[in-house]
């Protein structure tokens, strides 16, 4: 678990003093936001019953932001292989990078939530709700974009590769968290914890799955 | 596997490498698929009935009509589609097992007749689906969409096979895309019996033969035929794969052999 958290708070540090997050990743967030509101033209009632798919989508592509960003900062000078060498399982690499995304997305999430109260007059209903099954969204999202972030990485194509790997990936995600999401918000009649379910679901597969491959993965850029 | 080379290329020297893909047996497949297809476009066309029944009121006819004609493709083609797809995991888990090129380059031609077949799925799903449920595409049918995110996840492995990549690197990365899209296979599969109230698709139709005479045999037969088909192009498309390799792995040394050409060359020339 030390390594785990040594390896997150690595990523976290590059992030802190990079201000990438802070300075480019977040104003996408918001933009996005803006936009979509643009696309609905602006209609308060739509707005506030579209909120939690728009929510969502706005997440996932800023994810994909994210995903590139946590993989870029291995590549530069040649970090990863100062990472191998440093003998931590690749396991464990990939659960401390997964953590360290999930910490930024969580975040992002918590200003675009915030965003969405203001500019979508989005209303929690059900805070329990929205906090379990964005927390559940968050993990799968993170662990699927570790494990497609380098599998992406080392190609030359990363920007235009990785959303193509990526985004129908993020399907089920998308679907669950916009069900679980519309029942937290009163927009949507369904069982939003049965969503949850699916979400978890989700986030425990690719958690399992990204901690095995990571190794062939890590050895295949070697 | 036989079928396929008879042994691994691998172990093969380079002279060994044919100039072409075919053979005596793919030529005999082949013949055997164009005898089907021609079989299967007289059954599907001209000898099987357009799907017609008497209505709830007199003198009036409802069913699919010609539209059901599409069933001959588009149920083979999906079923096809499952078959292409999980060996494409199989022999993507196979290589990374045994680290052999043979499995890799046998995924990779899987997963290309699997993506083409889940094209012919949904096209032809579409093509049904405005005649007989009023609309190209339902979001609502939960097997139509996550058909379409399988090809979606299948197309991006194709996608990045498509990079210029060092070949083991290349194999060990697509392997897991290989493995981890089939997570979708069965639910795109079992989706109609786990949805009920989600699809339009009606439960399987083979198992409960709900179909009869003509119409059956014309179904079987298409399945058997897009499984000769399948089979056919895979064949080819693995020995494309083959060839492929060969001539990159023959186009580098060849490239090293003119470098040490040059350097000799240059060392002469420079000596007293």
């Amino acid at each position: 678990m030390r390594e785990v958290l040594l390896v997150a708070a690595k990523d976290l540090r590059i992030e802190s003093r990079s201000r990438v997050l802070l300075f480019q990743v977040a104003p996408f967030a918001v933009a996005t936001l803006v936009l979509l509101g643009f696309a609905l033209d602006a209609d308060r009632s739509a707005l506030r019953h579209f909120s939690p798919g728009l929510f969502w989508v706005a997440v996932l592509l800023t994810a994909l932001l994210a995903a590139q960003r946590s993989v870029a900062v291995e590549h530069a000078g040649r970090a990863a292989d100062a990472l191998l060498l440093s003998a931590t399982s690749p396991a464990r690499i990939f659960a401390g990078k997964a953590l360290a995304l999930a910490a930024q997305l969580a975040a992002l999430e918590l200003l675009m939530g915030v965003a969405m109260v203001v500019l979508y007059d989005a209303r929690v209903e059900h805070f329990g709700l929205a906090v379990a099954s964005a927390a559940a969204a968050t993990v799968g999202i993170a662990a699927a974009g570790t494990l497609y972030g380098v599998l992406a990485a080392p190609m030359g194509v990363r920007e235009t590769l990785l959303p193509v790997l990526l985004l129908p990936v993020f399907a089920p995600v998308l679907i669950g968290a916009t069900r679980a999401f519309g029942d937290a918000l009163g927009t949507a009649a369904v069982n939003g914890w049965a969503w949850f379910g699916l979400l978890g679901l989700f986030a425990l597969v690719y958690a399992v799955f990204g901690a095995l491959a990571y190794g062939p993965l890590l050895e295949a850029e070697a | 596997m036989s079928i396929l080379l008879g042994r691994s290329p691998d172990r093969r020297p380079p002279e060994a490498a044919p100039a072409h893909t075919g053979s005596r047996t793919t030529r005999i497949l082949g013949a055997l698929t164009l005898a089907g297809l021609v079989g299967l476009g007289l059954c599907a066309f001209i000898f099987s009935p357009p799907d017609s029944r008497p209505g709830p009121e007199a003198g009036t006819r409802i069913g699919q009509f010609d539209a059901v004609r599409l069933m001959y493709v588009h149920l083979p083609a999906a079923i096809w589609t499952y078959v292409a797809l999980g060996t494409c995991a199989m022999a993507s888990a196979v290589y990374l097992w045994r680290r052999s090129a043979w499995w890799d380059r046998l995924a990779h031609a899987c997963a290309e007749i699997g993506v083409v077949l889940c094209a012919v799925t949904l096209i032809t799903g579409m093509i049904w689906g405005r005649p007989v449920w009023g609309t190209w595409w339902e979001w609502g049918d939960v097997r139509v969409v996550t058909t379409l995110v399988l090809f979606l996840v299948y197309a991006g492995y194709l996608a990045m096979r498509s990079v210029p990549a060092a070949p083991e690197a290349r194999a060990r990365r697509a392997s897991i895309l290989g493995l981890g899209g089939a997570v979708l296979i069965p639910i795109v599969n079992r989706s109609v019996e786990w949805w009920e109230n989600r699809t339009l698709h009606q439960q399987s139709t083979l198992e409960e033969l709900r179909i009869e005479d003509l119409t059956l045999f014309t179904l079987v037969l298409g399945i058997l035929v897009m499984g000769l088909l399948s089979l056919w192009l895979a064949v080819h498309r693995f020995r494309v794969a083959w060839l492929e390799a060969e001539a990159e792995s023959a186009g580098l040394e060849a490239a090293l052999a003119e470098r040490r050409a040059e350097a000799g060359a240059g060392a002469e020339g420079s000596s007293p």
